[in-house]
């Protein structure tokens, strides 16, 4: 039994194993401890200082001895140093020195947005690196220079592009989702050569605007709207902006200046409020519409969102917070993410990104996930990320020699694998997985990338643009993604605003990996065109998904008025990952509205048709690229722990299976009567776990062709030694031996054993033939030695043996049991208490049986609570109580047979006389009982002695009955139970 | 009669062989006659075709919002396309229940019948019986989930055409590739709704009401399928036992991703040993009293 338990349990630990297996792919790398350190930190000088609020996220294992490299964290456009505090923490678990803080003019900072501005936020980013080289636990490259990444998204991740520009201190940078140019990303419009090369040899090579552009009104407006919500109270905002604005742009004088520049966002307000009454009703109005806006760039975005229209002004500003002038600047190696749904910053701005920097030979990686400003990373993919980005730092900022350094992040290209999903429609669960690139194809050295032309088809068609541009199509709302996400539908184009080119349905499924790109011919009659260029995805039953809801918007100046000589523009399609399924078609949709953007307010007709249309029509220039699916759920991974949870299975198996195998060959120790012996109970004992002792040091034995009576009150034991017997309940003490081998669970012994204990057993939906055969052939043994017919006999039945056993009586049941138990003719026959429920002449029949079975040499037990029914029945007897032998011999024995007699007399009187005449003969003693006499006749003298004796000396006997001295004693222990 | 002519060194009678006892073809008869099996192929053939006629009656607008690909939109569209419905809505409670019921039920029934001590005194050695009994459930389980199928696809396809799949997302496969798929999902469903079987079949060697057993993997399989519904647990609900029951979706996918399927998978065998390893320990140990 012990050795059992140790191979089950060594199973059970190789499952336990496995289990562990499976979860250790899944775990980051195990976290430090980590502390922070909050701080306030002046930066900036005369009024444009603030203070910058600031956290430190300190690593145990940074220390003066061994300094870590350090990273800034840079936050989202209306985020703050909280909205980072997950991946610092993350991070600095990674064993890096990380420092998050709220830019000026958000969350707990002061001063005002300057959207990046080189002279404020990144000046800000400098200071803060001038902190970091004071640390001593911080690795330093010199004397103030910090050994340093910058990361952010949006926000953050273009200054963390300026900050590498303008800060060489910066050794490497991890910007996400950002801009490469505010305004190409705010004035967009997607026409005319990408990098000069046509065509160009990025994949996501977009356009980026000089000069004009469709203003993006409303993610401008989302994005404007975030920073001027006056935070901090009205009061705060009027002393701090006021104060600021003041002094750089002149355009209002010092009010409140005793609050100075740096009011704390808890400053008490209402003591103060009197002071309203002096303040300038300018600033109030400044205040209330910019918010913690600068002014100039408040003033840039009111004049942009009331004309629609790219000012100088507005372009001076906004390239000023653009990275494209300065890329050629930056060093830092790169790494950049961006997202596959973002209709804010494409794929187009981290393509130009890419470029800019590459340019320098400075080493640049790209990556582009599913997800962006329209949709948030799953999980999975925000964890993903976080790996990638602290893999980049680790190798790039670590020094050669750290073994945490990691492996080389490389230079590659990594995409989401195209999917047939739109955004529009559902998505994958858990992510996609990636495709993996040797390089970005186009960059530095890097081979073009491919390109596949798809021949369009559609005729000239004429574009109406309404007036006031209402009716708009829809496609997407910022932050939503494609409009059909949000509101189950597809994009909604408006009947005679567009235009639209298909291919042919697709023989095989193309996977388009970037911007492809069109050329088509427009007429305008005003010279002027502001038109929405789309591709859809139609599938066979003209379906239409817009992948990743994108749009590419075309600013078009100087167009021929003449529909028939119409002027030929090449346009980029927004960048996109997609799979266009085979039988799908490819349709490009040229529409004149598009609610996300300002549109001209004059009607007008455009006629727009593809290029070159008199030699066969121009076709659509899909970018692709080749790439390694990377098994990023660890496809080999799965495998192999498939192959290994299969194989411990196996093993699992194979184990239990040598364990039975040896347990088989383990035989008991064969007693050498056995065969004489059939049954042998030595010393048994089973408690049960409440601690009912239901028998008790049982023993006795069975000798072959006894019909052996166990006889006992209800709840003597009688049932569970049966049970034990049978290998149903395992013994506490003792040995049950069967033809001299120990029964037990499924020993080989019990095939010779025919048992009905308890119960029927009887599946109640068969008939009673079937019960049986299938009792049989459960058996394995061949069908010629279950003597069936006799044992259906033993049933008497008759006809009701096929119908089935649920319509049976109890004694039906009974009979047929007790057949079952008989088939096959065991050796030995245990019986439970065989006549309950037979009417007379049934038992009467089975007393028959059994006693002839036994004479053919098999043994047979039945237990009873009935005296006179073993006294009829069997040979031998052992009687039971509370658990204990009380007594064992044969029926003889037991019942008193030519022992003692009680002898009634007809008259009282003839006691003295009839008990003289009992003493007179040999061996006879007699004693006066309440009953009568009683006279123990001993050896010599037979009962028909006595009577013959007796009634020769004339006394009147009216009962002659032998004495059952056991009776008294068996009654008086059923009383008592 | 002659003492030992017809007993075999290891004291069993001559024709004994412990490896033949409980062949899978007599338990699968004494099964297979049982109402309550009968019952259950009977629905699973009667389902596909109520569901027929519930599409065939009204629209399906109400159709439930989902994060995954919603197969009710499309079920219509031929029969493999309503296959892949009935499949989706069953997957969540209909196949746990059959699944709990053919495991759960087969020893706790024995042994409420009281056929089980018999079967055991026969003797069918203990892990013999329970091997016979788990492979017998799982034959039934499968096919019912085949049938299922099988009546889904021909049914369907009577009712709305043999046609190629269409996925919501317009996205068509052949019939050839889309029946091979089929073939993987119900590979995949088979082996994932182990964890509720091998539930079931632990709780059957524990306790002696058929009931019991069921009703108690039923019950912890909704109670974890109402958990997952906590978004608060995060990460957590990935080990659940009912993670990834709808993976199987994943192979209307072009391509394949494979890796939620994996993890089902895997996840399903882990949970499946690890309940069979607890059914056998407890059955071995057990004190038949039934």
């Amino acid at each position: 039994m012990r050795s059992a338990r140790a191979a089950l349990g060594a199973v059970l630990a190789l499952l336990v194993t496995g289990t562990v297996l499976v979860s250790l792919p899944g775990t980051a790398a195990a976290a430090e401890d980590v502390r922070t350190e909050d701080a306030r930190v002046p930066s900036g000088s005369g009024a444009d200082a603030v203070e910058l609020d600031t956290t430190l996220y300190l690593p145990a294992s940074a220390t003066a001895d061994a300094p870590a490299p350090a990273v800034v964290l840079a936050h989202g456009f209306g985020g703050s140093k909280r909205s980072v505090a997950d991946d610092a923490q993350d991070l600095a678990g990674r064993g890096f020195v990380v420092l998050t803080y709220s830019a000026r003019g958000f969350g707990e900072s002061t001063g005002q947005i300057g959207l990046d501005d080189p002279r404020y936020e990144v000046a800000d980013l400098s200071t803060l690196l001038d902190l970091l080289a004071e640390r001593d636990d911080v690795l330093l490259d010199g004397d103030g220079d910090p050994r340093v990444g910058v990361a952010g998204a949006s926000y953050g991740g273009a200054l963390s592009l300026l900050g590498a520009a303008y800060d060489d201190r910066v050794d490497a940078i991890a910007p996400q989702i950002t801009w490469n140019s505010l305004t190409a990303a705010l004035f967009p419009s997607q026409t005319g050569g990408a990098d000069g090369a046509q065509p160009p040899t990025t994949p996501a090579a977009t356009p980026q605007t000089e000069g004009t552009g469709v203003y993006k009104r409303l993610w401008a407006g989302l994005f404007f709207g975030v920073g001027s919500v006056p935070t901090g109270g009205l009061l705060d905002a009027l002393g701090g902006g006021a104060g600021d604005a003041g002094d750089d742009e002149g355009t209002t004088e010092d009010t409140t200046a005793d609050t100075g520049g740096a009011a704390p966002a808890s400053a008490p307000s209402l003591p103060q409020l009197p002071d309203l009454a002096g303040v300038d009703p300018a600033a109030v109005e400044q205040a209330l519409t910019c918010g913690r806006f600068r002014a100039d760039i408040c003033a840039a975005y009111q004049d942009s969102a009331a004309t629609g229209t790219l000012t100088p002004e507005v372009a001076a500003v906004l390239d000023r917070s653009s990275p494209a002038a300065v890329l050629d600047r930056i060093t830092a190696p790169t790494l950049l993410v961006q997202g596959t749904e973002d209709s804010l910053f494409g794929l187009g701005q981290a393509d130009a990104n890419a470029r800019g920097i590459a340019a320098n030979g400075t080493e640049v990686k790209v990556v582009w996930y599913a997800g962006g400003h329209d949709s948030q990373a799953s999980e999975r993919e925000t964890a993903e990320l976080r790996d990638l980005v602290a893999g980049w730092f680790s190798w790039h900022l670590r020094d050669g020699d750290d073994p945490a350094r990691g492996e080389d992040p490389g230079t590659g290209f990594q995409y989401p694998a195209p999917t047939g999903l739109g955004s529009t429609l559902g998505s994958v669960q858990g992510g996609t997985p990636s495709v993996v690139a040797d390089a970005y194809p186009g960059l530095d050295g890097a081979a073009s990338t491919e390109r596949t032309d798809l021949a369009l088809d559609g005729p000239l068609q004429p574009v109406v643009t309404p007036a006031g541009g209402t009716p708009a199509a829809i496609t997407m709302v910022p932050g939503l993604g494609s409009i059909a996400s949000a509101l189950a539908g597809t994009a909604v184009e408006i009947p005679g605003q567009f235009a639209a080119f298909s291919t042919e349905p697709l023989d095989e499924a193309v996977e388009v990996v970037g911007a492809p790109t069109v050329d088509l011919a427009v007429a305008s009659p005003s010279g002027t065109a502001t038109l929405f260029a789309k591709l859809y995805d139609v599938g066979p039953d003209g379906a239409q998904t817009l992948p990743g809801g994108l749009v590419a918007p075309l600013s078009l100046t100087g167009l021929s008025a003449d529909p028939t000589a119409p002027t030929e523009v090449t346009v980029t399609l927004p960048g996109i990952v997609h799979r266009f399924e085979a039988g799908h078609t490819m349709r490009v949709v040229v529409s004149s509205t598009d609610q996300a953007f300002a549109l001209p307010a004059e009607a007008g007709v455009y006629s727009v048709a593809l290029a070159g249309a008199g030699n066969g029509g121009s076709a659509l220039a899909v970018p692709t690229v080749e790439g390694q699916a990377q098994a990023d759920g660890g496809t080999s991974r799965w495998w192999l722990l498939l192959g290994a949870v299969v194989l411990l299975g196996l093993l699992g198996w194979a184990a239990a299976v040598l364990w039975g195998r040896r347990r088989r060959r383990v035989t008991s120790v064969v007693e050498p009567d056995g065969e004489d012996v059939p049954l042998r109970f030595e010393g048994v004992t089973k408690a049960y776990k409440d601690g009912f002792v239901a028998v008790k040091d049982l023993s006795f034995e069975v000798r072959r062709g006894q019909v052996l009576g166990l006889l006992g009150p209800n709840g003597a034991g009688k049932t569970t030694s049966l049970r034990m017997l049978m290998g149903l309940i395992r013994p506490n003490a003792g040995r049950i031996s069967v033809f001299g081998h120990a029964a037990g669970p499924g020993a080989p012994v019990l095939s010779r054993l025919g048992s009905f204990v308890e119960g029927t057993g009887l599946m109640p939906h068969l008939s009673g033939r079937d019960n049986l055969t299938l009792y049989w052939a459960a058996t394995g043994r061949p069908a010629e030695d279950a003597h069936m017919e006799e044992a259906i006999e033993v049933a008497g039945l008759g006809a009701a043996i096929d119908r089935p056993v649920r319509r049976y009586s109890q004694g039906m049941r009974q009979r047929v049991a007790i057949a079952q138990a008989m088939l096959g003719l065991p050796d030995l026959l245990v019986l439970d208490e065989p006549t309950n429920g037979l009417d007379p002449p049934q038992i009467h029949a089975m007393r028959e049986v059994l006693q002839s079975y036994a004479a053919t040499g098999r043994t047979v037990i039945v237990s009873s609570h009935l005296l006179s029914e073993i006294e009829q029945t069997c040979t031998h007897v052992v009687v039971m109580a509370r658990g204990q032998k009380i007594a064992q011999g044969t029926v003889e024995e037991i019942v008193g047979t030519g022992g003692a007699v009680l002898v009634g007399l007809a008259d009282d009187s003839d006691a003295d006389r009839a008990s003289a005449v009992l003493s007179g003969l040999p061996g006879v003693t007699v004693e006066r009982t309440d009953e009568g006499l009683v006279a123990d006749l001993g050896a010599q003298t037979s009962r028909a002695q006595a009577l013959q004796a007796l009634v020769a000396a004339d006394v009147a006997v009216d009962q002659f009955t032998p004495r059952r001295r056991l009776e008294d004693a068996f009654l008086a222990l059923v009383g008592e139970s | 009669m002659t003492a030992t002519e017809h007993v075999q060194p290891t004291g069993a009678v001559a024709g004994y062989r412990p490896g033949r006892t409980l062949r899978l073809s007599v338990e699968l008869r004494r099964q297979f006659k049982r109402r309550r099996t009968i019952g259950v192929f009977a629905l699973m053939v009667a389902l596909p075709l109520v569901l027929i006629a519930a599409l065939q009656l009204g629209a399906s607008e109400e159709a439930s919002e989902n994060t995954r690909i919603n197969l009710v939109d499309v079920a219509t569209s031929s029969g493999l396309n309503f296959t892949l419905f009935v499949l989706f809505a069953t997957t969540s409670f209909f196949l746990v229940v059959v699944y709990a019921l053919f495991f759960g039920d087969t020893v706790a029934s024995e042994a409420q019948w009281g056929s089980l001590r018999y079967t055991l005194a026969t003797p069918v050695p203990r892990a013999r019986l329970l091997r016979q009994k788990w492979v017998a459930a799982l034959v039934l389980s499968v096919a019912a989930l085949l049938t299922l199928a099988v009546v889904a696809v021909v049914a369907g396809g009577i009712a709305f055409g043999f046609d190629d799949i269409r996925t919501p997302i317009g996205v068509t496969l052949s019939q050839g590739e889309g029946l091979l798929r089929l073939a993987g999902m119900l590979g995949y469903l088979a082996v994932h709704l182990l964890v509720v079987g091998a539930l079931a079949f632990w709780l059957s060697t524990v306790t002696d009401a058929p009931l019991a057993a069921v009703g108690g993997a039923v019950f912890t399989m909704v109670v974890f399928a109402i958990l997952d519904q906590v978004e608060q647990l995060g990460a957590i609900r990935d080990w659940f036992p009912t993670a990834e029951e709808f993976a199987w979706t994943d192979l209307l996918q072009t391509p394949v991703d494979s890796s939620d399927l994996f993890r089902g998978v895997i996840q399903s065998l882990v949970y499946a040993a690890v309940f069979t390893a607890l059914a056998f320990r407890s059955f071995s140990r057990r004190d038949v009293t039934s």
